[in-house]
């Protein structure tokens, strides 16, 4: 068989680098490269103007002076004597917090409302059906807004909650009440719920760059203890199944292994409430929660869970109705038929619109800023901005926290994702 | 043996049993197949209950005309008894000018977003009814009957209203006889827009879009000298000289010549849903080639091109919105010349479209990748260039495939126009409202308000997505 001939190396002229498709590609991405540099050039030059005409200089060293501003809500300590990267690691946790707890919640109630949607009760599908057009079509911000006002608006007065002895003697009840056996007081300053308290804690350990918390540590390395265990315990069963045939019973090993260590723990440690309490104007002990945060957890979830179902709802509805003939036709009962069959298969449709939603919430919780939760966009990019006048910084500081966020969820989600896809033989 | 009797006519059928016919048999199956589908039932109609029984009353109640919150409540005790809920949606009376205009639009302008609103809709119709006569005439119809009433209700000056009213039945009449022709409409809408909203000179849009004219000149003329792609790059060159040294004298020059003009109206005049929808619109319909583009250049085998655009497409996606509008509001005067003068909503539209240009690109690779191997080999083998083969084969069908993947972020970006307020624009959501709930007299409104902006947008939006799924049932021509 004749060999192509190679492409005449001597021949080459110019004009070929725009006439011959073989060499044009090279034309184009070097112009394309170079206007790209131009660009660069140009944007950084109009900067270097911009910042002297203002007599500024690009420089990240004002996350090391002092703050100086409060931050209501923070899940790690934090003072307004504390550096301003403190307060953009107090925003980046808030964040965080939203976004966790609501991918949680929205997933629950997304798949809850997804598979309510395909049921065959025509009542409770269309109940379901108004549900996710309503909150589909209308902005996010209205629902973070209108949870926000409520909570702050409808929600009584810590001195409503007061009985009196007048009101005692009169057997009058007070205008509010906690809810919960008594636990939890929402009132328009924000929720107070109980605080977990031990009264023999183990006590930190400086490391000198960081301190340990020993209690928090002890309880993580008890949690995976069990874990691995549960895990084990799973194995040899496996392992004996195969052996025999036979599946040893392994529910009661598993529930003892996970949750009696954990609770011995917590015993040794002396667990207890402190459940809020109203003193003088205002309650005292617990934990008080923001509205902002409950607001904005609220609306996220909501709002997602609209999102969600309609991917569940697609995602069931995938799977080949013969699939389901075949799980009946072998004699499955419905139940290890959604288990066994239909979900695994439906669950390859949805992950990867769903890792998509994850990510759009996180990045909706920056909508947090219009009710003043201090979250990244508030700390970093709202007071730490304003305060210290140095918007580029901070914004492609947010901008590039964000980005990592963004890049770390869809890397693990897509790992995820991969694990559970068909593999193709 | 006894002769056996032999029926020697049929029976009449049987009615069916009462339980597996009519009204009972679609109950039985639907709400009370089985104990859980008649406790869902049941704990639906409780729900639907609770809610009709805590929110009809106050429906009921509505009152229209007051002056405060304070009067309605008032009126809601005076009719309906101590301690009956009313909704108050007389604070509609003072501000819906504000809510739809923003509160700062001058009141005696108000007839010229009224008349782009309606023209959009003109103009849109070439697009989403290519070459549909019947359907042409119905929507510039309903457009030609709008405009006479909302131009009257805003009191539109006389010559303005004849000349609209004149232009759209020119339209109808153009759309009757060549509804191809039509487009050329839509191409010269966002510059008229422009006109219509902001006002000023004539003359300047009118020369600014003669620049894209000098561009297909110049093309045209160089292509059969030098090549396409240089003929291209020498149009570009050439229209932005015209931008940057021909444009304002020539436009001060017809000024001063021929005046025409309209009431100059500053960005920061725009409010309430106005603001959302040139948002929204301008958005979509700049970010549309662009994302076209970007997803063009992400599937393309040139490694410099396509990291570019990955670069791009990743990095906006993956940070918020908010964030994006910060850098209009605060960083991107840093970037421009120190003697540019970009002002806010500009600022915001042009990340608005940065936005929706990476969604859209993504939405569009998704189509790219969908479409068989076949049909690029197929563009291939018939000898076309990589333009011609993404304009006649390619693009046409990933469009189509696309078309709700478009129409949802095109939902998406128009609820997330009410994030604008971050960087102080009077958007309808909170700007607005915002304002009526700290007038004295509506202090302590809130329901009433949110509700009003979101059915708004719930129309716009719900609306569009019933489009889209009419688009995507009309264009679908697989059999399956």
């Amino acid at each position: 068989m004749a060999m192509a001939a190679e492409a005449p190396k001597d021949s080459f002229r110019l004009s070929m680098l725009i006439f011959d498709t073989r060499y044009r590609s090279y034309t184009i991405q070097a112009v394309v490269l170079g206007l790209f540099v131009l660009a660069i050039i140009w944007l950084g030059y109009n900067v270097d103007r911009n910042l002297d005409a203002r007599g500024k200089e690009l420089s990240f060293a004002f996350l090391w002076q002092r703050a100086g501003y409060d931050i209501p809500q923070t899940l790690i300590p934090y003072t307004n004597d504390n550096v301003h990267f403190r307060a953009l690691l107090v925003g980046l946790t808030n964040t965080l917090a939203v976004a966790i707890c609501g991918c949680i919640l929205a997933t629950i109630l997304g798949v809850f409302i997804g598979v309510l949607r395909l049921s065959k009760n025509w009542l409770v599908s269309r109940l379901m059906t108004v549900y996710v057009e309503v909150f589909r079509n209308v902005p996010l911000l209205l629902w973070v807004l209108l949870s926000y006002v409520i909570l702050t608006e409808t929600m009584p007065q810590p001195r409503d909650f007061r009985v009196t002895d007048e009101m005692l003697a009169a057997g009058e009840a007070p205008a509010a009440s906690m809810t919960l056996f008594d636990t939890v007081a929402i009132t328009n300053r924000g929720t107070n719920v109980p605080a977990p308290l031990l009264e023999r804690g183990l006590g930190t350990i400086d490391l000198g760059f960081m301190s340990v918390n020993l209690t928090f540590l002890a309880i993580v390395l008890v949690i995976a203890g069990s874990v691995l265990a549960h895990r084990f315990i799973r194995a040899q069963a496996t392992a004996i199944q195969e052996a025999t045939g036979v599946r040893p019973v392994t529910w009661w090993k598993s529930l003892l292994v996970l949750f009696a260590p954990i609770i011995a723990l917590l015993a040794a440690l002396g667990l207890h409430w402190e459940v809020p309490e109203l003193k003088g104007f205002n309650f005292q002990g617990g934990i008080l929660v923001a509205h902002a945060f409950t607001a904005l957890l609220l609306a996220l979830s909501l709002y997602t869970a609209a999102f969600i179902a309609e991917i569940v709802r697609g995602g069931i509805q995938a799977i080949n109705r013969g699939q389901s003939e075949a799980a009946f036709a072998l004699g499955l009962r419905p139940s290890r038929t959604m288990s066994l069959v239909i979900l695994p298969q439906a669950l390859r449709v949805i992950i990867p619109p769903l890792i998509s939603q994850f990510l759009n919430l996180t990045k909706n919780t920056s909508l947090g800023v219009a009710i003043s939760y201090s979250d990244l966009s508030g700390t970093l990019g709202g007071i730490t901005r304003n305060q210290t006048g140095r918007e580029i910084e901070c914004v492609f500081l947010m901008m590039a926290i964000y980005l990592s966020i963004s890049l770390t969820i869809s890397m693990v989600m897509n790992w995820y994702n991969r694990s559970v896809q068909l593999k193709a033989r | 043996m006894a002769q056996g009797f032999t029926r020697t006519e049929m029976l009449p059928a049987m009615p069916p049993p009462v339980s597996e016919s009519g009204t009972l048999k679609w109950l039985r199956e639907n709400l009370f197949s089985g104990w859980l589908n008649s406790t869902l039932t049941a704990a639906a109609t409780l729900f639907i209950a609770f809610v009709a029984w805590n929110s009809f009353p106050w429906f009921w109640h509505s009152v229209w005309n007051a002056g405060s919150l304070n009067e309605c409540r008032q009126i809601v005790t005076a009719s309906a008894g101590e301690g009956a809920t009313g909704a108050c949606w007389a604070f509609l009376r003072p501000w819906w000018g504000a809510f739809i205009f923003g509160h700062q639009y001058p009141v005696d302008e108000r007839w010229r977003p009224v008349l782009a609103f309606g023209l959009l809709f003109a103009a849109l119709a070439p697009v989403l009814f290519a070459g549909q006569k019947r359907n042409l005439t119905i929507i510039l119809a309903v457009v030609a009957a709008f405009l006479v009433l909302t131009l009257y209700l805003a009191s539109a000056p006389s010559l303005a209203f004849a000349l609209a009213i004149l232009g759209v039945l020119a339209l109808l009449a153009l759309a009757q006889v060549q509804p191809g022709k039509l487009l050329w409409f839509t191409l010269a809408f966002p510059a008229l827009c422009f006109w219509l909203l902001w006002g000023g000179s004539i003359w300047t849009p009118i020369v600014a879009v003669a620049g894209f004219g000098v561009l297909y000149l110049v093309f045209r003329l160089a292509s059969p000298v030098i090549g396409l792609a240089p003929a291209a790059g020498a149009g570009f060159v050439a229209a932005v000289l015209w931008w940057m040294f021909v444009d304002a004298p020539v436009a001060d020059a017809l000024q001063s010549a021929i005046p025409i003009q309209l009431l100059w109206i500053a960005s920061d005049k725009f409010g309430g849903f106005l603001l959302s929808i040139v948002i929204g619109v301008t958005g979509i319909t700049f970010s549309l080639p662009l994302g076209i583009l970007l997803a063009l250049g992400r599937q393309s085998d040139m490694p410099i091109v396509k990291m570019l655009c990955v670069i791009f497409i990743e990095t906006i996606r993956g940070v918020p919105l908010i964030t994006l509008l910060f850098v209009a509001a605060f960083v991107l005067g840093f970037f421009l010349p120190p003697q540019a003068n970009f002002d806010l909503l500009l600022r915001v539209l042009i990340l608005v479209t940065f936005f929706a240009a990476a969604y859209l690109a993504e939405v569009l690779r998704g189509a790219l990748a969908a479409l068989p191997r076949g049909q690029y080999e197929a563009a291939d083998a018939l000898g076309l260039d990589y333009w011609r083969a993404q304009r006649l084969v390619i693009l046409p069908q990933a469009l189509k495939i696309s078309i709700p993947g478009i129409v949802s972020t095109f939902i998406g970006l128009f609820k997330d126009t009410t994030l604008v307020v971050i960087v102080a624009l009077y958007e309808p959501l909170k700007g607005i409202t915002h304002l009526v709930r700290q007038d004295i007299n509506w202090k302590g409104i809130y329901w009433e308000p949110y509700i009003f902006v979101g059915a708004i947008f719930f129309i716009f939006c719900f609306s569009m997505s019933r489009y889209s799924k009419y688009l995507e049932d009309k264009l679908k021509t697989d059999h399956r």
